[in-house]
C-alpha cells in the first residue's frame, strides 16, 4: 500500500441535525488501492459521514480534500462526476425498469440522439458477466429479481461510472456466502486497479477478510484509524461499543423446554403456496424459539408470511391453540396474537412520514380500531417506555422515523409489536444491518421474551445467531423444509449439511 | 418542537394570502370595507368567505383523498348531480315552500352523492383501479347523469327554504360560511381526535407496511371517498341553491382542479402521507381571494385566467423549497459553504 498521499482527506468534520450532533470532529482519509472498513455501532455516524462525503448533506464544519483539492459536492451527482460513487444499504434503483436501464439510467448509449437499446442491453450484459460474473436477462424488470441480485445490479451501476472511490454501504447484508465471496473477489480485483473502496459492514469476519485499514467511529466521534492486521478483533469490538464487555459471550445457556406434552401454540400442517414455499409441517410452542435456517430465497420469508397471513396459503391448514385458523390476512393473524417484523424494514416496516411515537402505537391502534383512539398522554407514556426499554436513539418520540438509523428503526418496529404483547413473534432478519452491541441486545431480548412464555419464530442468515437462540431449528432448501433439528442436534455442521443437501 | 414544525407548513400559504391582501390594500383600500346593513355584513371579505365556501368544502374532502395517495376527479360532476337531484325533487313537489320537501330533497341529494362516493371507493379499494382513472369514469359519466336528471334543461325552483342554504344569512354572516366551518371542524375532529388521520397518513405513505400493521385500509379508503363525495354533495347544494336552479352542464365545472390546487397550496403532497386541513382552508381562501381581486381590479375578462395562472405559479414556486434555495444561492454567489449552511437549517 502506498503511504504517500491520501486521495481523500477529511478533517474535523461536523454535522448537526435538529437535536443530534451526528458528526463531531471526525477525521477520515483514504488511499488509492485500499479497502477501508468504516466501523461503528448504529448511530455512530457512518451513514452520515458517507452522505456528507457524497454531497447528500452539506457539512457544518471541517475540511474535505479530494485528490489534493478542496471538495464541496452539492449533490450526489456532483460527487459522482468527481469520481465518488456509492451503493447504499437500501437499494435505490427503479424496480419497474429493466436491469440494463437501471445500470445506464441517465447515461444511456445514444445513436443520433436516440437511445440505442441494443447497445445498452449488450453493454449491460457484458458488464455483469465480466466484472461480476453473473448472467442475467438484462431486459427483465429489476423488481422480478431477488434482493441479492438487485444489490449486484446496484454495484454494477456504481462500477460502470468511472469511479476512483467506491463506497459500499452494507453491501453484503442480503447476500449469501457464495455471493459474498464473489463480491470480495471483485473488490480485490478493483483494488489492484487502484480503486479506493470504502466498505461498511457489521460482519466482523468480512472486515478481517477483505479490508486493509479500519476507521472506528462512536457516537459521532472519531475513535481511531488502524491497519486491520494490527487490530485484534476483541479490541475492535471494545473500541466500537466503548465497553470492556464480551457482549456476545454473555448469553445465558438454556435448556430447551420439554418438547412433549403441551399443545403447541401454532401448528402448520401441509401449509404451502405455489411459487412460494412447498407444503410444510411446523409447530411452535409457547416459550419456544424456533429458528429457520437456509440460504437467501430458500423459502424462509415465504414461510413467515404464510403464518402471518401476509400471503394466502393455497394448500394445507393452520391451527392456533389446537383450533383451525384461516390466516388469510395480517389482521386475522394479529387478532390471534401473532406479530411479524418484516426483513424489509423500509418497504414493509416503517411509515416514514410518521413520528417514532406514531410508528410505535400504530399496530395497537389499528387493533383497537380508529374510533377508540389512545389519548395523547397514553401514547407518549408508551413511546417513552419503549424508547427507554429498547434504548432507541435519539430518545425523542416526536422525531420522524426516517431520521433514525437503520438499527434504531428496527427497534421501533420491534417496539410496535412488543406493545401488542403477542403470543407468537415472527422475526425475519431482526439483526440485519445492525451492529454487534444491538445484535446481542436483540438476541437477549428474544430469549427473555421466550422465557416469559412467548413463542418466537426466528429467521436469520447468520447461522451462529440461529444456533445461539433457537431450541429447535427448521432448515430450508430450495423452498422446501428439509430437516428439523432439536436440542443437541443443533450444530453448525448439521445445519450446513442440511442446507447443502448432503 | 412539533408545533413549530406544523406552523412552518402553514407559513408559506399564509404569507401568499397576506401578500395578496397587501396588494389589495395598496391598490384598492375599499377592498377591506365592511358594511352593516339590515343585520347583515357586506363587503369583499364577506364575499370571499361566501363564494369560497363550496370550494373550501370540496377541498377538505379532497385533502383526505389525496392524503391516501389518491385523487378524486369526480367532485365537479357530483356538485352538478347533487344540485340537480335536489332541484328536481323540489320542482316535482306539491308545495315548494314546504320545509319537509326541502329536507327530503337535501337528504336524497346527499345520499346519492355518498352512494356515488362508495362507487369510487369500490373501484379504488376493491377493484384496485388507479384513483385518477377510477374517478375519471364518474367525472365523465357524472355530467351525463346530471343532464339526464335535468333532462338537459336548467331546472329553476322558487323554494324559499332551499334558497336559504346558499343565499341565506344567519347571525350577520352568510349561511354557507357556517356550512363550510361545520364541514371543516367535523373533518378536523374526525381525523385528529380519533386515529383516522394517522391511519390515512399511514396508508398514503406506505400501504404495504400499513397492511402488515393490521390497518383496514380498504374500509378506510371507502370511508374517505364517501366523505369526499358527501363534501361535493354539500357544495352542490350551496351552488344550486344560491341561484335557485340546477345546471347539469356548468355547475361545479373545474372545481376539482381548484380543489386539488387548494390542497397542494396548503402543503399536502400529492404523493400522499402527511396532510394539513388548515393548510387546505388557507389554500381555498387564497384561490377565492385571487378570483375576487381580479374582478375588483377590473382585469379584462379575457385575460383573467392568464393572470390567475401566473399568480398560482408564483405561489407554487414560493412554496417549493428547492426554488427558494436556488434564489438564496443566487443572492450569495461564490460562497457555497455559507449559503448551504443557511439552507440546511430548514432540512
Amino acid at each position: 500500500m502506498s503511504e504517500n498521499r491520501p486521495i481523500l482527506k477529511m478533517t474535523g468534520i461536523h454535522k448537526r441535525f435538529p437535536g443530534v450532533h451526528a458528526l463531531n470532529g471526525v477525521d477520515f482519509r483514504m488511499f488509492a488501492g485500499e479497502v477501508h472498513a468504516l466501523m461503528g455501532e448504529n448511530g455512530a455516524g457512518k451513514s452520515t459521514l458517507i452522505k456528507v462525503l457524497t454531497g447528500v448533506y452539506p457539512i457544518d464544519g471541517g475540511e474535505v480534500e479530494w485528490e489534493g483539492r478542496p471538495f464541496h459536492p452539492r449533490s450526489p451527482l456532483e460527487a459522482q462526476q468527481a469520481g465518488i460513487s456509492t451503493v447504499y444499504q437500501e437499494i435505490h434503483l427503479c424496480p419497474n425498469l429493466s436491469v440494463a436501464e437501471n445500470i445506464f439510467i441517465g447515461r444511456e448509449p445514444r445513436k443520433f440522439g436516440r437511445i440505442s437499446w441494443r447497445a445498452m442491453n449488450r453493454a449491460a450484459e457484458a458488464l455483469l458477466a465480466e466484472r461480476l460474473n453473473v448472467k442475467l436477462d438484462v431486459t427483465r424488470p429489476l423488481g422480478s429479481f431477488s434482493i441479492a441480485v438487485q444489490q449486484l445490479v446496484a454495484i454494477a451501476r456504481a462500477l460502470n461510472i468511472s469511479a476512483r472511490l467506491l463506497i459500499l454501504d452494507e453491501p453484503t447484508s442480503s447476500l449469501d456466502r457464495d455471493e459474498v465471496n464473489r463480491l470480495f473477489a471483485i473488490m480485490r480485483h478493483l483494488k489492484r486497479q487502484g480503486l479506493a473502496i470504502l466498505f461498511v459492514t457489521h460482519f466482523l469476519d468480512q472486515v478481517y477478510e477483505v479490508s486493509d485499514r479500519i476507521t472506528i467511529l462512536r457516537n459521532g466521534r472519531f475513535i481511531g484509524e488502524y491497519p486491520t492486521r494490527e487490530l485484534p478483533r476483541v479490541e475492535l469490538v471494545q473500541k466500537m461499543i466503548g465497553k470492556d464487555l464480551d457482549l456476545l459471550g454473555s448469553l445465558p445457556k438454556r435448556t430447551p423446554p420439554s418438547a412433549g406434552g403441551e399443545r403447541p401454540f401454532l401448528q402448520a400442517a401441509g401449509l404451502g403456496r405455489k411459487g412460494g414455499v412447498e407444503p410444510f409441517d411446523l409447530a411452535i410452542g409457547s416459550g419456544e424459539i424456533v429458528g429457520l435456517a437456509g440460504l437467501l430465497g430458500s423459502g424462509r420469508t415465504e414461510t413467515a408470511r404464510l403464518l402471518f397471513g401476509a400471503d394466502r396459503a393455497d394448500q394445507g391448514k393452520c391451527f392456533v391453540e389446537g383450533r383451525e385458523a384461516k390466516l388469510d390476512s395480517p389482521r386475522k393473524a394479529i387478532d390471534r396474537g401473532i406479530a411479524f417484523c418484516s426483513e424489509n424494514r423500509k418497504a414493509e416496516g416503517i411509515i416514514e412520514d410518521l413520528t417514532v411515537r406514531e410508528n410505535i402505537i400504530l399496530a395497537l391502534q389499528a387493533h383497537r380500531g380508529w374510533f377508540r383512539a389512545l389519548s395523547r398522554r397514553r401514547q407518549e407514556e408508551i413511546a417513552d417506555e419503549y424508547i427507554r426499554a429498547l434504548d432507541i436513539r435519539p430518545a425523542d418520540p416526536e422525531q420522524l422515523i426516517r431520521n433514525l438509523s437503520g438499527g434504531n428503526q428496527q427497534k421501533v418496529i420491534l417496539a410496535r409489536w412488543l406493545l401488542m404483547n403477542p403470543r407468537l413473534l415472527i422475526l425475519d432478519e431482526p439483526t440485519r444491518g445492525i451492529d454487534v452491541g444491538a445484535k446481542a441486545e436483540i438476541q437477549r431480548l428474544v430469549l427473555s421474551l421466550s422465557e416469559k412464555g412467548m413463542a418466537v419464530l426466528f429467521i436469520s442468515s447468520e447461522l451462529e445467531e440461529v444456533i445461539r437462540v433457537s431450541s429447535r431449528v427448521a432448515v430450508l432448501r430450495d423452498r422446501r423444509h428439509v430437516r428439523h433439528l432439536a436440542g443437541v442436534e443443533i450444530r453448525q455442521s448439521a445445519i450446513m449439511q442440511a442446507i447443502a443437501g448432503g | 418542537m412539533p408545533f413549530r414544525w406544523r406552523n412552518s407548513h402553514l407559513f408559506w400559504p399564509l404569507a401568499a394570502l397576506g401578500g395578496l391582501l397587501l396588494i389589495n390594500l395598496l391598490l384598492k383600500p375599499e377592498f377591506f370595507a365592511i358594511r352593516y346593513q339590515n343585520g347583515h355584513l357586506y363587503g369583499s371579505l364577506i364575499d370571499i368567505l361566501n363564494f369560497g365556501s363550496p370550494l373550501a368544502i370540496v377541498a377538505v374532502g379532497m385533502t383526505l383523498v389525496i392524503a391516501t395517495r389518491g385523487i378524486d376527479l369526480s367532485v365537479g360532476s357530483l356538485v352538478a348531480i347533487s344540485g340537480a337531484m335536489a332541484c328536481l325533487t323540489i320542482s316535482r313537489g306539491a308545495d315548494q315552500q314546504s320545509l319537509h320537501l326541502v329536507l327530503g330533497a337535501v337528504l336524497l341529494a346527499l345520499a346519492v352523492s355518498v352512494a356515488l362516493g362508495l362507487w369510487n371507493g369500490l373501484l379504488v379499494a376493491g377493484a384496485g383501479i388507479q384513483p385518477i382513472i377510477a374517478t375519471l369514469i364518474l367525472m365523465v359519466a357524472g355530467r351525463g347523469i346530471a343532464q339526464l336528471i335535468t333532462s338537459g334543461q336548467i331546472i329553476t325552483v322558487t323554494s324559499k327554504p332551499y334558497h336559504f342554504i346558499g343565499a341565506g344569512w344567519l347571525f350577520t354572516l352568510p349561511f354557507s360560511v357556517y356550512l363550510a366551518a361545520l364541514v371543516f371542524l367535523f373533518a378536523a375532529w374526525m381525523t385528529r381526535r380519533t386515529s383516522l388521520g394517522m391511519f390515512i397518513e399511514a396508508i398514503g405513505c406506505n400501504p404495504a407496511a400499513s397492511r402488515l400493521a393490521g390497518i383496514r385500509s380498504r374500509s378506510i379508503l371507502l370511508a374517505v371517498y364517501m366523505f369526499c363525495a358527501l363534501c361535493a354533495g354539500i357544495a352542490g347544494l350551496i351552488t344550486s341553491s344560491n341561484v335557485s336552479s340546477a345546471d347539469g352542464n356548468n355547475a361545479g365545472l373545474w372545481i376539482e382542479l381548484d380543489a386539488i390546487l387548494a390542497v397542494v397550496i396548503g402543503g399536502t403532497s400529492l404523493a400522499g402521507g402527511r396532510f394539513s386541513l388548515a393548510g387546505t382552508l388557507v389554500g381555498a381562501l387564497l384561490i377565492q381571494t385571487l378570483t375576487t381581486t381580479i374582478y375588483m381590479l377590473g382585469v379584462p375578462p379575457e385575460i383573467t385566467l392568464v393572470v390567475k395562472a401566473f399568480v398560482v405559479l408564483a405561489v407554487c414556486l414560493i412554496q417549493s423549497p428547492s426554488f427558494r434555495r436556488a434564489i438564496a444561492a443566487r443572492g450569495v454567489p461564490r460562497k457555497p459553504v455559507a449559503s448551504r449552511q443557511e439552507v440546511s437549517r430548514h432540512g
